[in-house]
């Protein structure tokens, strides 16, 4: 729970998530789906809203929200019904978006996710479908011009409604997560923030603990990423306490996070908010969703993270916490399950993704796939330890190493000759150099110190810069001091 | 006879046999609306030095149907790729679409000719073709009176032989009453017969393209053309098309015609009008028809219904006219919004407006549940009514409209009465039933001949057997070969 310091109140956050499906084409024309054209290269009468063009709806972009339906374990509607939402904006070019009102394609589901360290459900209040509007490029230096994108009209969106669940930044930030990682499973998005394939608003309120009633709601907008999501619900839930214990209400309306200043300002008030006029699309033709459509999707549907969570438990043996990390991104848990094959050790890859990759990401401060990493440069590298090519030490350093060359470890090894070094005679020999210089150690160790051991062995490290193989070293120097007390007391 | 006098059956039989070409049609056409146009205001946008190169163009190599060489009169609201295409409205002054009409795509490729683009109601809303910004068309058979509408220019142009035949589009009307008022043949086909891509949406459940035409055999013919499911309108229905010619001649023998009560009832039917339609129903009896009394229990609450309906969706599809993509834009403006009021002020006429405010206020929040829901219950009863009586006969009969042609600004400022025009024609909209007008009389009631008009509602995609009925009729009534004098 989100609490001011004195514990007198809490937060309750719903979110309000878009994202753009990955379709060939739009959602009611021909035209291609796709993100980084020339502006106004992909458009056509029907996305220009041109007098006369009529939409027709296409059916992969069912498919695509249906499996989101499944994945959330949300009802899905038997009729698939379209309304027209009424505003007027430049960026709208029929100034109505076709979308989906008291009749979504789904509602009543959940997200289980995993927060401060415990599962949590998350219901999902609604998902329905809609045409995305287009993108307007303000030429605010030169000329005051505005421009309008219509390539981006049209794309489908599916809008994602979660139940006020949520009662942290941090959960929010998790749910995002979770829901993210989720559409990626089953692929029906790219969720990339920053090209806008996902977008999301939050509503948020404050109410004294203990309390039912929910408290006045403020809708908060403009947050690009989900840190940005976090810092924004942060700031308006402390802003929010402070009006209330300075003995003030909190108006209703739409705020706007503003990320260089880190602060939310008002948009427009409760009375300023449109009507939209939604009534049902006369052009669109309300259809049926037959279950056998909805059972053909739901065999297609890959394994989701949950399902996956359980297997890697059982099949790999896998602790919880491991796996839950994994699992938070699909192209993690792809590539452990082809490390794994390649190597056959899961323990193993488990303590390289969950030890030094999972350091890697955190001090860079990306996501996995920005390392690309390669399956057979794990297992190679374990390969190499197994082996006892090189040892765990070496190992280290080899990541560091691969993780810049994007080489294979096995040429690094050979390439820094990095190898171990375990043969008896070239150790042997060193070893004696070591023993020559350094007699008193042997003295002490015979007398007891067992560090004078450890020394030794360190200093055989140095002369071999780690390369020596410990345990060789550590046998042909027990028995070179066993053979030299000998020849003492002959 | 003059080329331009006749129809399409005719003028496609003399370019089947050579004796004439495409480009003798289009001129002695061009000759006719450069003398009479200027008297009727059909078309608009007028540009004759266009039109005589497409009539020089129009050298079609074969006639393997009967529409091939045919120029056409096209409704300002229908798409031609190029063309203006502007609603009769201010607001899409030096609108060209970048595409045609699926209808006109249909037209061209049956080597007919979308030859001039042809007066309406701004944006259809009306029943006199007064609304227009090109100014008012004039009733052929007395140059004072109104054509009807809002297919107006359509009608007007067909019956004064400036046009061949023509399409229209009627949403609550718009074809068969102006049919009705200047003494030609107007058919609104059923809801989904014919593809509306293309066609600037007024009301979107109601709207449909049709043939207007100087017999019913033309009319069939027409139909015939532009009829067919296409993938770019999805609330096209994908059903046959049948011939709708060959069957025209059967007789109709033993075909029950029923008569709604609901329609006779109505006082504001003119004295000529009743009698004129008594004397139809008389005609079908000879012919051995069953005339059958229905009833149509709801018929009264249609046209609230309809301006519920038909406005809301209206203020809806309008909202794309705001001066950011093509048409008018005024650009004396510090903000978007106060370009868009400017812009929409200036654009569009009173009736536009009023239909705008109308619909908007009616799908606001807190009124919704009251007009636009309500509406949409009384429209299911409404169609739960005509299939009762579709269960006990083949079609119905009522007049087209209650009047005749009424004088130029006579309703023009009383909203109200100007609605009721369309009393008869606009149960058949909401229902999405095809229905046809076609002359049967006249009235000598206001000094001058005035046409009238009788309708025919067939059930759900039966333009045929309402085509065969109606063509019976025509042949024995012989009402169409009498046309308006001294223009």
């Amino acid at each position: 729970m989100h609490t001011n310091e004195n514990g007198k109140h809490e937060a309750v956050i719903g979110l309000e998530v878009h994202v753009q499906l990955l379709t060939k084409t739009k959602i009611f024309c021909s035209c291609k789906n796709e993100f980084g054209h020339l502006p106004n290269t992909l458009s056509c009468p029907v996305c220009l809203g041109l007098p006369g063009s009529l939409p027709v709806f296409n059916k992969e972009v069912l498919k695509l929200v249906i499996k989101i339906a499944l994945a959330l374990n949300c009802e899905i509607s038997n009729l698939m019904k379209f309304d027209r939402k009424n505003y007027f904006y430049p960026d709208l070019p029929k100034n109505y978006q076709i979308s989906q009102y008291d009749l979504p394609v789904a509602k009543n589901g959940f997200l289980e996710i995993a927060s401060e360290g415990k599962a949590k459900n998350i219901r999902i209040r609604r998902v329905h479908l809609e045409e995305d509007a287009g993108k307007l490029v303000h030429d605010d230096n030169r000329t005051g011009d505005s421009f309008v994108d219509f390539n981006r009209t049209g794309t489908p969106l599916a809008e994602i409604v979660s139940e006020p669940d949520i009662f942290s930044p941090e959960q929010a930030y998790d749910f995002l997560k979770g829901l993210k990682n989720t559409l990626l499973y089953i692929d029906v998005s790219d969720c990339n923030m920053e090209e806008g394939s996902l977008r999301c608003d939050a509503n948020v309120s404050v109410r004294k603990i203990g309390e039912k009633k929910l408290g006045t709601k403020v809708e908060v907008k403009n947050m690009n990423s989900f840190k940005a999501v976090k810092s924004a619900l942060e700031y308006e839930i402390k802003r929010q306490i402070d009006i209330l214990n300075a003995g003030n209400a909190i108006a209703q309306e739409t705020r706007l996070w503003d990320a260089d200043k880190q602060k939310t300002f008002g948009m427009r008030s409760k009375e300023e908010t449109e009507d939209y006029r939604y009534f049902p699309e006369p052009d669109l033709v309300p259809f049926n969703i037959s279950s056998l459509y909805i059972n053909d999707i739901q065999k297609t549907l890959p394994e989701l993270p949950s399902q996956k969570t359980e297997r890697f438990i059982t099949k790999y043996g896998l602790d919880k916490k491991t796996t839950d990390f994994i699992i938070s991104d699909k192209y993690m848990a792809d590539f452990f399950e082809q490390c794994v094959a390649l190597c056959g050790d899961s323990k193993k890859v488990a303590n390289w993704i969950s030890g030094s990759i999972a350091m890697e990401m955190n001090s860079r401060n990306v996501d996995f796939l920005m390392l690309t990493i390669r399956p057979e440069q794990i297992a190679d590298l374990i390969n190499l330890v197994d082996s006892q090519t090189i040892s765990a030490t070496t190992a280290k350093k080899v990541f560091s190493e691969m993780l810049e060359t994007k080489e294979l470890p096995s040429l690094i090894v050979d390439s820094k000759k990095l190898g171990q070094v375990s043969g008896e005679a070239e150790l042997s020999a060193i070893i004696d150099n070591v023993l020559n210089r350094n007699e008193k150690s042997i003295t002490d160790y015979l007398a007891g110190k067992q560090q004078a051991f450890s020394f030794l062995i360190g200093q055989v490290m140095k002369e071999t810069s780690g390369k020596a193989n410990p345990q060789v070293v550590s046998k042909i120097l027990m028995q070179k001091i066993k053979n030299k007390k000998a020849g003492k007391n002959e | 006879m003059e080329l331009y006098s006749l129809g399409i059956k005719e003028l496609g039989n003399k370019l089947k046999k050579g004796e004439i070409t495409s480009a003798d049609i289009c001129k002695s056409l061009l000759e006719r609306i450069e003398r009479i146009n200027p008297k009727i205001n059909a078309y608009v946008n007028l540009d004759l030095g266009f039109l005589q190169k497409k009539a020089k163009e129009s050298n079609v190599s074969s006639y393997n149907n009967f529409l091939a060489g045919i120029p056409l009169a096209i409704k300002d609201n229908i798409c031609v790729k190029g063309e203006l295409t502007t609603c009769a409205s201010r607001i899409l002054s030096g609108f060209r679409p970048p595409y045609d009409a699926t209808v006109i795509q249909k037209i061209k490729k049956s080597n007919a000719i979308p030859f001039g683009k042809v007066n309406m109601d701004e944006f259809a809303f009306g029943s006199s073709t007064e609304t227009s910004c090109y100014g008012p068309v004039c009733n052929p058979w007395d140059l004072s009176r109104i054509p009807g509408g809002s297919s107006g220019g359509s009608a007007a142009a067909v019956a004064s032989d400036i046009a061949v035949a023509a399409l229209g589009s009627d949403t609550g009307g718009s074809i068969r009453q102006p049919a009705a008022l200047t003494g030609v043949v107007g058919m609104k086909p059923t809801y989904g017969r014919i593809s509306r891509y293309g066609l600037l949406a007024f009301a979107s459940s109601l709207d449909q393209i049709g043939p207007i035409a100087k017999t019913v055999e033309d009319c069939a013919l027409l139909l015939s053309v532009i009829s067919g499911y296409d993938t770019k309108d999805s609330t096209s229905v994908n059903t046959g098309i049948p011939d709708f010619q060959s069957t025209l001649s059967n007789p109709i023998k033993g075909m029950k015609i029923g008569i709604p009560k609901e329609y006779f009832k109505k006082i504001g039917i003119e004295k000529d009008v009743y009698e004129r339609i008594e004397e139809s129903i008389r005609l079908f009896s000879n012919l051995g028809a069953e005339i059958i009394d229905v009833s149509l229990p709801h018929t009264e609450y249609a046209i609230s219904t309809y301006y519920i309906i038909a406005s809301s969706e209206a203020s809806s599809n309008l909202a794309r006219y705001d001066g950011v993509q093509y048409g008018l834009r005024l650009k004396d403006a510090s903000t978007t919004m106060e370009m868009y009021k400017k812009t929409r002020n200036m654009g569009f006429g009173n009736e536009a407006k009023r239909r705008i405010i109308l619909g908007t206020y009616a799908l606001s929040s807190g009124y919704y549940d009251a007009y636009y829901l309500r509406a949409m219950k009384v429209r299911t009863k409404m169609l739960r009514d005509f299939e009762e009586v579709f269960k006990i006969c083949d079609c119905l009969l009522t007049p087209t409209s209650p009047t005749v042609a009424f004088k130029m600004g006579e309703k023009l400022e009383d909203p109200l009465s100007m609605y009721l025009s369309d009393v008869f024609t606009i149960p058949v909209n909401l229902a999405g039933l095809p229905a046809i007008s076609i002359p049967c009389g006249f009235s000598k009631a206001k000094g001058t001949e005035l046409p009238i008009g009788l309708q025919l509602i067939g059930n759900y995609f039966k333009e045929n057997l309402i085509l065969q009925i109606a063509y019976n009729f025509e042949q024995k009534a012989q009402v169409y070969k009498i046309k308006p004098e001294g223009l």
